[in-house]
């Protein structure tokens, strides 16, 4: 049986816009329940976090220059840089590393 | 404090622009792996602009060059993506209540991991004119990245590939590390969270587990047991 590429691009989209769009079209109100708030207060740190790490070490050529590019963001981000200065550095710090190591 | 929509969205278009970058470097390794699974310029293209997301379509490239049923493709695409379930789920308490239908509608199309990241870390209320704002850098960027990655796959240094890789995770750490510093909760859940990630990474078993399970499986568990052990305190609940 032959697929269509469009038709698995269309089968895809509508499955992660559905994800994405209900609980934006349904949740209408404010939820009141403590631990649901509680939960969904946490739960962006969690995620974000276990993205982060140790995702961030396989994300370059060498798990080297990841390391000096977590570090570099680390600092710059516990002292409170932007979003923009943080990830310049992080790729900076790469960019040198790899570069004296290749 | 008034501010208005345009405010919000220019604000958005600023911070887009890291998360610009760094989709670049992540959609021009998407656009490579496309372009040796058979897709044409226009599908690749038409792929990253409808979905948004590199799990999910590394993940479809293999589905299409398998030629497997749409069903396995749907699946899979539910499993990688939940949790966005999980996101939206978030940024709806985010919002003012009364923000209407059509902009719900359009900030479904804004919930990626990064929009998400910055969009959380606003304080207060979010206006969704900021994830459109955000979304207008991001989305063109993760396109045109895959279109590059098909056209001129090996014309760009590696090594730049390599050191843009990790823009998006700089960011992620630039949004969860201020708010760490001030709470000491908030800090113990970040650490929890990077800790129990690298077990289920390097542990034998465990690493059978694919990342998008993995995030659903830790973000519940341990959003979860610190939503018990420590609920937010009532005041913190009411609106600036």
């Amino acid at each position: 049986m032959k697929h269509e590429v469009s038709l698995y691009i269309l089968v895809m989209a509508v499955v992660t816009y559905l994800i994405r769009v209900l609980p934006l079209t349904l949740i209408r109100r404010e939820i009141k329940n403590r631990t649901i708030r509680s939960f969904l207060y946490y739960m962006p740190y969690v995620t974000l976090a276990v993205m982060t790490f140790p995702a961030i070490l396989y994300a370059t050529d060498t798990p080297v220059s990841a390391l000096a590019g977590l570090i570099m963001a680390v600092i710059l981000a516990w002292r409170g840089s932007s979003l923009f200065v943080v990830a310049g550095a992080a790729c900076a710090a790469v960019f040198v590393l790899e570069w004296f190591i290749a | 404090m008034i501010e208005t929509h345009s405010t919000w969205y220019r604000r958005g278009l600023r911070d887009g622009i890291p998360i610009g970058l760094g989709y670049l470097a992540v959609s021009f390794t998407l656009g490579i792996a496309a372009e040796v699974s058979g897709l044409t310029v226009g599908q690749a293209v038409w792929m990253s602009l409808l979905n948004n997301t590199s799990a999910g379509e590394f993940a479809a490239l293999g589905i299409i060059a398998a030629g497997a049923p749409y069903l396995e493709m749907a699946f899979t695409q539910f499993v990688i993506n939940l949790r966005y379930l999980l996101m939206s789920c978030a940024l709806s308490q985010k919002i003012e209540p009364q923000t209407p239908i059509w902009q719900r509608l359009l900030m479904g199309y804004t919930v990626t991991d990064e929009v998400f990241g910055i969009s959380v870390s606003v304080p207060q209320r979010l206006d969704p004119f900021y994830c459109f704002g955000a979304m207008s850098v991001a989305a063109p960027s993760w396109a045109l990245g895959t279109c590059l990655g098909i056209l001129i796959g090996d014309a760009l240094p590696a090594r730049a590939v390599s050191a843009l890789s990790v823009a998006l995770y700089g960011m992620f750490l630039a949004v969860i590390l201020p708010p760490a510093r001030k709470d000491r909760v908030i800090a113990g859940v970040v650490a929890v969270s990077m800790g129990f990630s690298a077990l289920f990474a390097w542990t034998p078993v465990l690493s059978q587990i694919s990342s998008g399970t993995r995030i659903i499986i830790l973000t519940i568990l341990i959003s979860g047991a610190a939503a018990l052990w420590f609920p937010l305190k009532e005041e913190t609940t009411d609106e600036a």
